[in-house]
């Protein structure tokens, strides 16, 4: 029966080629415009850390006091403090209250290849602790992280990239060879294999699609190497000059993670967390009641908007298009349906019930909504490779589709066609059999 | 053009004139906000910075190692792209305008204020800043050589003078008398003398929302030389030697000293293209997302009229036969689709202003004037109109005799 409908629909379709081509067309632009918006807005809103983004937590920590000062422009004093202090980073580092803690942080340094013939070139680094690593999940391919000691040590030791890895060593294992930052020699103690959460949840500051660094270093390294935070440096009037003064200040600076699996450790840490602002305030460092948070990956998220406004006027314009092209399709759909009056009045009289003509109609929709999403599929892909032409480089990585993505937009279109097709298909089934064949 | 049997036959197809005013409303509100985010972002990239920036390059220069005599290889550096043919006149500085990062600082009117009177992105320069950049002094006067003073990125320190744009001179001292007053910058207690105001200076950012938008034009130069492993150099160059001085300009810092890293080397005229990339992006998806729109909704009109037509045909043959003219039948689709359509554009204006006040609240964007939605108004009856001419002009070409023979 299905096959023969669907045979019924090709050849229902085939009689009026203009009308078919503009429903599918409509349908396919509409599903092209908003599966666009839609893709990019799912790949920068997804879960970075997959399995994982519950149990890392973000701390934020009130070193200003609950009314402060003006602290930038547009700042929003009800607001906590997106980093910390590398006071409070170093002092919940020393607590290490929870499973695995890190005090991070982005920087640069230049490169000088051992090779004398080519110029020294640039590396974002990341300054982090051990624990970044397993805390993370990040694969390694050749090595391991360094060591807790290496970090009390303040060692000359780095974790590269694979990238990096390919361009210095041909993707040969390095570990134990060294690398020349800012004329310093480091240990390649890992290479890693490609890792890129995106968003870069970890640290929001900037470029929050980049890829994220190139080499990565121990925080206490970095700091003896007053290495200046690439990021959002966020200072107070009291700081003083100097490397020491920035880190005897209130400047904020510092992203903190703690990784923290269970409801009952988080509980834990958040009283940790009160606990030290409280005894911040006795020291007489605090002048107000505790005011701590944590956030997971995904609250994180929300929190920072990590959806751009340009995006969000993409998707709300773009489905708003699609509304416009259903309501076009139905249109025409309902004008299609209505010419074919007479051959499901001679169908009705011939026998056939109200359900049969109902299931031809709605198949019929399918097949258009079947045509709507490869039409649209072939819009998505375009608008695709126009958003990554038009925006900035940034985004450009989030442009893929995968394979949920068409699924997706092949449901929505034979789903939202199907939807558009209903009231014509229900006007069908309305059709009276004696009144067609009576003008005839 | 008798309305009533229009009316009357629109009602037995109430569903089809439904769906096209729909279209026509949904059609004109997206139209009237998305062309007015079209045209709030093409003013926002067009907004001037101040710079001469035809002539203008950024070396964007790092030193490897942290050495101790930073301060001195910059001047030599500096002095070194001033001697260069083509130069105008250099300057070092922490940052450029239209970079989109940089630094921002209160500005109070006393030492002790809580919440300061304004905020400001800072740019350090010497007295070759201002003629470097092409700005316009209108009032006061440049810094002295004697003025400038070395200062690193970890130093809080506050200036003696300053010169600050006339969009911040203004908003710290409306009655106009900002030159010679003092302010206190930095979170210091020491007062900082304004000796210069500028035409105009934008602030790093380029962002379309915000203090941003808001305050982009509240810059001041410090009388600074910035010393950092990494500072920037700005070239102005005679015009039209912008290519050929950038590649000697290259030359001659790596013959000076190899142990740098030049991290960027562009003309300011790409430094705008990569600030205002993604606004220019949003505009040109909005203006084909529009151009698409009214297509379908265009050919949505033809397609439905169409249909209206062949159902009709029997009725129109019927009056042509009865004396009814060809331009009576024309003007039978056209006045129904303009009853069609005006009630869509009506429900349109509405919808509009409601999404417009809508997004005035989520993406503080500013009010849409009430005449643009009138445009649109217009704008979708014509398309409306537009449209309709095609199957009307069908219906009206067909003969009286072959219409009524059979359906």
């Amino acid at each position: 029966m299905f096959a023969y409908y669907f045979g019924l629909a090709i050849r229902s379709l085939k009689r009026n080629v203009v009308l078919t081509v503009l429903i599918i067309a409509a349908i396919g632009v509409g599903i092209g415009a908003s599966m666009t918006t839609l893709t990019v807005f799912r790949a920068m809103g997804s879960d970075p850390i997959p399995g994982k983004s519950d149990q890392l937590f973000t701390v934020q920590i009130d070193n200003w006091g609950p009314n402060p000062e003006s602290s930038g422009p547009g700042s929003k004093s009800h607001r906590l403090q997106d980093q910390l202090s590398y006071t409070d980073a170093m002092a919940l580092m020393k607590a290490h209250a929870a499973k695995r803690q890190s005090a991070m942080y982005a920087s640069g340094v230049s490169l000088t290849p051992a090779n004398p013939d080519l110029l020294p070139f640039q590396l974002h680094i990341r300054a982090a602790f051990t624990d970044f690593f397993p805390m993370f999940e990040v694969p390694f391919l050749y090595g391991a992280p360094w060591s807790a000691a290496d970090d009390t040590a303040h060692a000359q030791v780095v974790v590269i990239t694979r990238a990096l890895n390919d361009k210095l060593f041909a993707g040969a294992n390095s570990v134990g060879k060294t690398l020349n930052l800012e004329g310093h020699e480091y240990r390649i103690a890992g290479v890693l294999d490609t890792w890129a959460p995106i968003p870069k949840f970890y640290d929001l500051n900037d470029e929050r699609f980049s890829k994220g660094a190139d080499v990565y270093l121990p925080f206490t390294r970095a700091i003896d190497e007053q290495m200046e935070a690439w990021g959002s440096v966020n200072c107070r009037d009291n700081a003083e000059s100097g490397w020491q003064g920035r880190l005897r200040s209130e400047c904020i600076w510092v992203q903190y993670w703690a990784e923290l699996p269970t409801s009952a450790e988080q509980g834990a840490y958040r009283r940790f967390l009160d606990n030290y602002a409280a005894e911040q305030r006795s020291a007489g460092r605090f002048h107000w009641a505790p005011r701590t948070a944590l956030q997971n990956v995904r609250e994180w998220m929300v929190y920072q908007q990590i959806i751009p406004d340009e995006v969000r006027i993409l998707v709300l314009v773009s489905f708003s298009f699609l509304f416009v092209c259903l309501l076009n399709a139905m249109g025409l759909m309902l004008a299609k349906t209505m010419g074919r009056s007479r051959d499901i009045g001679v169908r009705r009289a011939l026998g056939a019930t109200r359900r049969a003509v109902f299931a031809q109609c709605l198949i019929e929709s399918g097949v258009v909504g079947l045509g709507g999403a490869a039409v649209g599929l072939v819009f998505t892909w375009l608008g695709l490779l126009g958003l990554r032409a038009l925006l900035s480089a940034k985004s450009v990585e989030l442009t893929h589709m995968n394979a949920t993505d068409i699924a997706i937009v092949v449901a929505v279109a034979v789903v939202a066609t199907l939807l558009a097709g209903l009231y014509p298909t229900w006007r069908a089934t309305k059709i009276q059999p004696a009144w067609q064949l009576k003008a005839q | 053009m008798e309305i009533r049997p229009i009316l009357s036959s629109m009602r037995r197809n109430k569903v089809g004139a439904v769906l096209i005013g729909l279209q026509i409303a949904v059609t004109l509100a997206i139209l009237c906000n998305g062309l007015f985010i079209v045209q709030q972002r093409i003013a926002l990239s067009q907004r001037p910075s101040g710079m001469i920036e035809t002539d203008l390059f950024t070396i964007d220069n790092g030193w490897i190692g942290n050495p101790p005599d930073v301060s001195s290889r910059i001047l030599t550096d500096i002095a070194a792209l001033r001697a260069l043919p083509g130069v105008v006149d250099a300057a070092n500085s922490n940052d450029y305008p239209l970079t989109n990062s940089g630094w921002t600082e209160g500005v109070n009117l006393t030492p002790d204020q809580k919440n300061s009177s304004a905020f400001m992105a800072l740019y350090f320069g010497d007295e070759h800043l201002i003629d470097t950049l092409g700005l316009k002094l209108v009032a006061g006067r440049n810094f002295e050589p004697s003025e400038i003073t070395d200062r690193g990125s970890t130093d809080r320190v506050q200036p003696a003078t300053i010169i600050v744009t006339r969009s911040l001179a203004n908003r710290l001292f409306p009655d106009g008398k900002a030159l010679g007053q003092s302010i206190y910058v930095e979170g210091g207690k020491h007062p900082t003398q304004i000796v210069g105001i500028v035409d105009r200076l934008q602030i790093p950012w380029t962002g379309a929302a915000g203090w941003q938008k808001k305050y982009f034009e509240d810059s001041v130069i410090e009388p600074y030389q910035f010393v950092d492993s990494a500072s920037s150099y700005i070239v102005r160059t005679k015009p039209g030697q912008l290519d050929t001085v950038m590649l000697a300009a290259r030359k001659r810092l790596m013959e000076i000293n190899r142990n740098r890293l030049i991290t960027k080397i562009e003309p300011m005229a790409d430094t705008r293209f990569t600030a205002y990339q993604d606004h220019r992006g949003l505009a040109i998806i909005l203006a084909v997302v529009c151009a698409a729109l009214v297509a379908v909704t265009g050919f949505g009109i033809v397609g439905l009229t169409s249909y209206w037509v062949s159902q009709r045909r029997r009725q129109i043959g019927i009056r042509r036969a009865l004396g009814a003219t060809r331009g009576a039948i024309l003007r039978y689709f056209q006045t129904e689709n303009l009853l069609i359509a005006s009630a869509g554009a009506i429900v349109g204006v509405g919808l509009a202003i409601g999404i417009n006040l809508w997004m005035v609240s989520s993406f503080e964007m500013p009010r849409l004037k009430f005449v643009w939605t009138l445009i649109g108004a217009v704008a979708v009856l014509l398309l409306g109109q537009f449209s309709v001419l095609w199957p009307a002009m069908r219906a009206a070409s067909l003969p009286p005799a072959l219409a009524t023979r059979s359906a």
